[in-house]
């Protein structure tokens, strides 16, 4: 296992080589960074700007900035300083634990939701369960994230929290940010406080996602179940849930790994709406404000690390491969 | 997804046409029936038939209705910022006193447009990737799997984000289309060239290189008939992607921009007001819904009409 992940992590390098290259040169055509600099009143001295430019390295042919940011970036593990100079990294790193957070759980809570309901739909295909969850699942799909995050804050949240605090609860379900404000406490009480303000996000996310999930989950689910070894197995009197969990579940289940793992990068996008409608200060804000300020080193940063992510969890659904399906070796 | 040449596609349909057919005459007679069987069986299809209409009502109307609706989209009526629903104003009006109605036909028009702009050129560009790189292999081929690989490593928000920073102009929705398009082609080209891959070792591919037909023929008149239905199918789910794309940049400003509207600008400007006032979020909102739920059915319709194969839902 060991040697398949260095392997995996060797081959991963060119691709992400290759992204932040395209990166790069994406981002430097997005425009001027100094564009805000340059349009302030009164106008900053042209010494000035050119002091900018030469700590930016704005002042070097794009192949030759290129170079220095990806050095600096895999020798010195320095992802740069953002237009007024702070660190890179810094900000990356707190905002990434958050975002995460948010990934993380709603993945989990999709994946387990959709492998109940698609095993369900397959199992009672045609009934009227399965035309039910058909027609959420379309209309699930097509709703987009930032209105249907407002829809939960003011359909479910502000109801949920009246009902709670009438059992004496107390407001338990934040609907902004990703903490409370001023927020001191032991360890129960910050993760009491963390997880009140991720039941919203998380919820948005799991509904977008789980549909296509579930979707996904009932069509390898029917499969299977038409296949040979499950009639053997029925046959040879095994119950019928042990059938459908040992046998055709695990085998149903790597497709399903695969849909999950391509569509991490979809939902980490979705995470950044998420964001920008409860008002978290994630990934997402950071990216988005960066892009508004033409914050070029955020924004590389940004973007490779997401890559990153995304490599890293589709090594994680290799190795699971391997453990649903022991024909396939690491 | 079916791999059947046209000649042996709806045979286990009972609605084919019997009695042989002359090898020339065989693609424009097959042709025709083919799109009527698929046609036919899109018609059984309730949910898929009544999302048509819909569609079809939501784009005439937000096409034609600006002519005939007695506000425009960008006049301010005086004395009347938000005002509730009322008969003057059906969906009320925004807090400077647009007429809120104007305001989402507009909207609406902005957003189909570039769905349908996006479905055409990134099918456009899909397929002749798609085909290239599936027929020659080579280079092209290449080029589509590296292009792959980054496409699964960024997300394609993201990125789009980045490009529409740098080209949305003022009232110019064309330039979100582009950087749309040049971003959501990918995976039908993957698709078609899966497809392309398979169809080129079929013999009647074969057959048509021994009659020394030239490869651009073969590609054009053998193969890609033969993948039309998942054409069609991509491209309709494509465009359901790209409304909530387009809405979505819209959305974090990165879209259409002032002067112009889109429908997930005016969620936007109506997500403070979702309680004073109501309808200013949940009109536009309604209305992107309601197409992209369309165009989703649609397409289900249409994958099951062009693969009977496949287990169908609704019988």
């Amino acid at each position: 296992v060991i040697t398949f992940i260095v392997r995996r992590l060797l081959i991963a390098i060119p691709i992400l080589l290759l992204s932040s290259f395209a990166v790069f040169m994406m981002v430097a055509a997005a425009g001027d960074p100094l564009e805000d600099l340059r349009m302030r009143n009164p106008p900053p001295s042209p010494e000035q700007i050119a002091a900018i430019e030469e700590r930016l390295h704005l002042d070097e042919p794009l192949l030759e900035r290129y170079r220095i940011w990806i050095s600096d970036v895999a020798l010195r593990q320095d992802l740069g300083n953002d237009n007024r100079g702070q660190d890179v990294g810094n900000q990356l790193t707190r905002s990434m634990g958050v975002t995460l957070r948010l990934v993380i759980v709603s993945i989990a809570v999709a994946v387990s939701i959709a492998l109940v309901i698609g095993v369900l739909t397959a199992v009672f295909q045609y009934s009227w369960f399965d035309h039910g969850i058909t027609f959420l699942s379309f209309l699930f799909f097509s709703l987009p994230i930032f209105w249907l995050g407002v829809l939960l804050k003011e359909f479910v949240a502000i109801p949920l929290n009246d009902w709670l605090e009438s059992l004496g609860f107390g407001r338990f379900i934040g609907t902004v940010q990703e903490r409370s404000p001023n927020f001191e406490g032991g360890f129960g009480d910050t993760v009491y406080d963390r997880l009140g303000h991720l039941v919203l996000p998380a919820v948005t996310l799991v509904v977008v996602s789980f549909a296509q999930y579930s979707r996904f989950t009932r069509a390898s689910m029917l499969e299977v179940l038409k296949s040979d070894y499950v009639r053997t197995a029925q046959a040879k009197g095994i119950s019928g849930t042990r059938v459908i969990f040992r046998h055709a579940l695990r085998n149903a289940l790597i497709p399903v790994v695969t849909v999950v793992a391509i569509d991490f990068s979809a939902v980490l996008a979705g995470a950044v709406v998420t964001e920008t409608v409860f008002q978290w200060r994630g990934m997402g804000t950071l990216f988005t404000n960066a892009v508004r300020f033409l914050d070029v080193n955020i924004v590389l940063a940004w973007l490779l690390i997401s890559a990153t992510l995304v490599v890293l969890f589709n090594l994680f659904a290799d190795i699971l491969y391997a453990f649903l399906d022991p024909r396939i070796r690491l | 997804v079916s791999q059947l040449p046209a000649g042996e596609f709806g045979s286990s349909g009972s609605d084919i046409a019997p009695g042989p057919v002359g090898v020339e005459r065989e693609f424009t007679v097959e042709a025709r029936s083919q799109a009527r069987i698929v046609a036919r069986r899109f018609m059984h299809h309730r949910a898929a038939l009544v999302s048509l209409i819909v569609l079809v009502v939501i784009v005439i109307v937000s096409f034609v209705g600006p002519r005939f609706w007695q506000y425009r989209y960008d006049e301010i009526i005086p004395g009347a910022a938000r005002e509730s629903p009322s008969l003057e104003h059906p969906m009320g009006t925004d807090s400077i006193g647009h007429d809120y109605f104007a305001q989402v036909l507009r909207g609406a028009q902005k957003s189909v447009q570039i769905m349908l702009l996006v479905a055409t050129l990134s099918t456009a560009i899909g397929v002749t990737v798609g085909a290239l790189a599936g027929y020659f292999r080579g280079w092209v081929d290449t080029v589509l799997s590296r292009i792959t690989d980054l496409t699964l490593t960024i997300p394609l928000l993201a990125v789009a984000i980045v490009l529409s920073r740098r080209y949305q102009d003022a009232g110019n929705w064309q330039n979100i289309a582009l950087v749309i398009a040049l971003l959501a082609w990918t995976t039908l080209a993957r698709v078609v060239r899966a497809e392309v891959l398979a169809l080129r070792e079929k013999e009647f591919v074969e057959a048509a290189h021994a009659l020394g037909a030239s490869d651009r023929r073969i590609i054009i008149r053998h193969i890609l008939p033969n993948i039309a239905g998942t054409i069609i199918v991509s491209a309709t789910l494509t465009m359901a992607a790209v409304i909530l794309i387009e809405t979505t940049l819209s959305f974090l400003g990165f879209g259409v921009t002032v002067p112009d509207t889109s429908l997930g600008k005016l969620v936007e400007e109506g997500r403070t007001a979702s309680q004073t006032a109501p309808w200013l979020f949940y009109s536009p909102g309604l209305i992107i819904v309601a197409i992209a739920l369309s165009v989703n059915f649609i397409g289900d319709g249409l994958r099951d009409a062009f693969d009977p194969k496949q287990t169908r839902v609704r019988q």
